[in-house]
């Protein structure tokens, strides 16, 4: 079977220690994290997860089986192959001179990212978007000397009403 | 009227219908242990060593389908018990640990005695709590005994900081639960009960898995019904023994590494595998590609996570064994398979599971033997790991349900003095005979003073081989006999039984074993038999590290063992010295 990237999507109690019982569980039975992205959700006391991996999908789905056994875990899709909207954000702070510094602008433009901080020596730029998009801003950027990135890894949901 | 943290934990015990504690106090567990005289209905049983209050607590589960309960101080009482919790875990068998901990302004500061178990414990338990709110320790408690004891139980473990002990409130116990994230799946679901009985009623050559689940779901009744209804030959895993009357015609004995040569024929011949509450443990499967090339698999189990997880299943039920027993035994066609038995007959007269070979020396599998013998089955049977267990497993006859209590997943040598110990409080009308090797027998040997101090009547037979000698079989036939560190000297365990008050006797020559076994079933209380075996005496047959279980060796065939360590293997001659 072949490894692909897998978006698996929890809903989990917002309680000490459950980013600790979930990276243990992953840790414990060999399953790689490529990112994990959490924070509050439409219920109170409950976080989404956004959980990205790399694997089969017999793999996955002991991953998933595996991670809806934690009692702190409500619930939890693969939702891979349903109809998903999925962004992730990076903040990419970029060396900028004087002459550098229209030229970046103006691909943060193309992009639709933004400046979110100008300093005399560089430029912060939020960008918003798949992962492919962020590469490839990232890309253009390093041209002009990429000092430091934060990325937060994947958040989606399905699309539709339910 | 408001309580303390420790008398809530204890109402809530009482609450659960605790009756027996094992554990052993500490610093950070006082408040609790000063409380316990207002609750004369827990019965609190002191061992040495916490591993031994897991093992015991396990123990006591295992056959009282209830939860055991262990406690142990913080620090290295709470990573003593690390051992007995993993067991449990492995096992599936309900498990409360309670431990102190420092005081919550001290926690993270490295406190005397302070560790995180909730961190350490993370992988090996179903839960666990850290009870930093007293309000919060009602409610804990009885999640910690749902979840420990539905569905696939597992240890749950409670950890209280000792203000918390201390601290006031109202005390009330919870009716309801508010576990979002914990369902269990009892019934199974009828579209797969239907596929699986398709499967049943098609399969010409079919053989069942018995795991330890029949014995959790306390499901015998059905689960004879099945097999016999469609004439299911049963192979068991180590745990599966005593599921089903290991007497009975369709009883293959147990299956892998050591199992049965009758077991492993017809699972790897069979057309269609029906496990039911197993797990397919390598021990239990050999090399997992070479497995049952040609069964069909229908996977029967409550923990949907082990549907596909080593094997690949056609049809999975997930839910609680019996319930889906229940309904399949309705859906499936009254069947003979007579060219099947015959065949499987024909297997079991050439590969003989309880055959001993022509010797004058004192043989392991003779005395377990004996005790069946002497017990006429009527016996929890109580094991260490490694030889003494295979032994334990293949030379005894389960007919009694639930009759053989070991650490199958784990394997922790010595778990059987502990765990008889947990048995017997549990079913104390019931003959218990811890069968020990000798070198796991020292690994919780202390636990003898808890065994006279709360005068346990259990009876204790010792295969001393001087040598761990599972280890030292592989060592002869995997590492050219070169045993390195597996010969133990050791003490007189007689001489040691007495000074604990445990009256023994040593066993060296074959005309000894029934009279001392009856000695000890007939002395009132715990027993020391220290039988003086065969030293290099070994298992078979055995299925080696990697293989496939058509693959097993046995003496009488050494060209299986031969074409598998290539052909400068030589049978070694067995050694003449006597052990001193």
């Amino acid at each position: 079977m072949s490894s692909t990237k897998h978006t698996l999507v929890a809903l989990v109690e917002d309680k000490p220690g459950v980013l600790n019982r979930i990276a243990s569980l992953f840790r414990r039975r060999a399953f790689n994290i490529q990112s994990l992205a959490v924070g509050g959700s439409e219920h109170h006391g409950l976080s989404r997860m956004t959980i990205v991996v790399v694997g089969d999908s017999a793999q996955v789905e002991q991953v998933r089986k595996q991670l809806d056994k934690l009692i702190n875990v409500v619930k939890v899709s693969d939702i891979t192959e349903e109809e998903m909207v999925a962004r992730e954000l990076a903040l990419i702070k970029v060396k900028a001179t004087a002459s550098t510094r229209s030229e970046i602008m103006q691909i943060v433009d193309i992009f639709r990212a933004n400046i979110v901080d100008v300093a005399p020596g560089s430029l912060t730029v939020e960008v918003t978007g798949d992962a492919d998009k962020l590469d490839s801003l990232l890309g253009l950027l390093r041209d002009f000397g990429v000092r430091e990135v934060s990325r937060t890894g994947r958040i989606a949901l399905t699309r539709g009403s339910s | 009227m408001k309580k303390t943290g420790a008398q809530i934990l204890c109402e809530s015990l009482v609450k659960e219908g605790v009756e027996v504690i094992f554990g052993i106090l500490g610093g950070a567990v006082l408040p609790i242990y000063d409380t316990f005289p207002q609750y004369p209905r827990l019965r609190h049983i002191l061992v040495r060593h916490e591993q031994g209050a897991a093992h015991a607590a396990d123990g006591y589960a295992r056959v009282t389908h209830k939860a055991g309960v262990c406690i142990a101080t913080s620090g290295p009482g709470a990573t003593n018990l690390v051992t007995g919790i993993a067991n449990a875990y492995m096992d599936s068998a309900p498990l409360v640990a309670i431990t102190g901990q420092v005081a919550t302004p001290v926690i993270g500061k490295d406190a005397f005695q302070e560790t995180d178990i909730t961190g350490i414990t993370i992988p090996i338990v179903k839960h666990n709590y850290l009870v930093t709110d007293v309000a919060e320790l009602a409610k804990t408690v009885k999640e910690a005994f749902h979840i420990a004891q539905t569905g696939r139980p597992g240890p749950v473990l409670i950890d209280i900081p000792r203000d918390v002990q201390q601290e006031q409130t109202d005390f009330v116990y919870p009716d309801k639960l508010d576990l979002p994230g914990y369902r269990v799946i009892s019934r199974g679901h009828p579209a797969q009960i239907k596929k699986a009985a398709k499967l049943i009623n098609e399969s010409e050559q079919p053989v069942i898995l018995a795991g330890r689940g029949i014995i959790i779901s306390q499901a015998y009744d059905e689960f004879k019904e099945f097999a016999e209804k469609a004439q299911l030959p049963v192979a068991h895993t180590l745990l599966g023994l005593g599921s089903f009357p290991g007497d009975h015609i369709l009883d293959l004995g147990m299956l892998g590494m050591h199992g049965t040569g009758c077991a492993n024929m017809a699972v790897q011949n069979a057309d269609l595998l029906i496990a039911v509450g197993m797990r397919f443990d390598d021990r239990a499967t050999g090399n997992t590609r070479e497995f049952a090339p040609n069964a069909r698999v229908i996977h029967i189990d409550i923990d949907p996570a082990e549907i596909g997880k080593n094997i690949t299943t056609e049809v999975p039920v997930v839910g609680d064994i019996r319930s889906v027993l229940t309904a399949l035994n309705k859906e499936i066609e009254r069947k003979e398979h007579v060219d099947w038995l015959s065949q499987i007959e024909q297997w079991r007269y050439e590969h003989p599971a309880l055959e001993i070979r022509q010797s004058d020396e004192l043989l392991p599998q003779y005395i377990v033997n004996q005790i069946y013998e002497a017990t006429r089955g009527d016996a929890l049977v109580v094991t260490g790991v490694g030889q003494n267990q295979m032994w334990a497993a293949r030379y005894f006859v389960y007919t009694k349900p639930n009759s053989l209590i070991s650490g199958g997943g784990l394997g922790p040598m010595g778990f059987e003095l502990p765990a008889a110990i947990g048995v017997k409080v549990g079913c104390p009308e019931e003959v218990v005979w811890c069968v020990a090797g000798d070198g796991g027998f020292q690994m919780t040997i202390q636990e003898l003073a808890t065994i006279t101090q709360e005068n346990i009547a259990v009876k204790i037979a010792i295969m001393n081989n001087g040598y761990l000698g599972m280890v030292r079989q592989w060592q002869e036939l995997f590492y050219g006999r070169r045993y390195v560190d597996t010969k133990l000297w050791n003490p007189d365990f007689v001489k040691i039984a007495e000074a604990y008050d445990i009256p023994g006797v040593r066993v060296k020559r074959r005309e000894e074993v029934i009279p001392a076994i009856q000695r000890a079933m007939d002395y009132p209380g715990a027993f020391l038999i220290d039988f003086l075996i065969e030293p290099e005496e070994n298992i078979y047959p055995i299925v080696p590290p990697g293989e496939s279980l058509a693959r097993f060796f046995e003496p009488s065939k050494p060209e299986v063992l031969e074409d598998i360590l290539g052909t400068n293997y030589k049978m070694p001659k067995k050694s003449k010295t006597k052990f001193q």
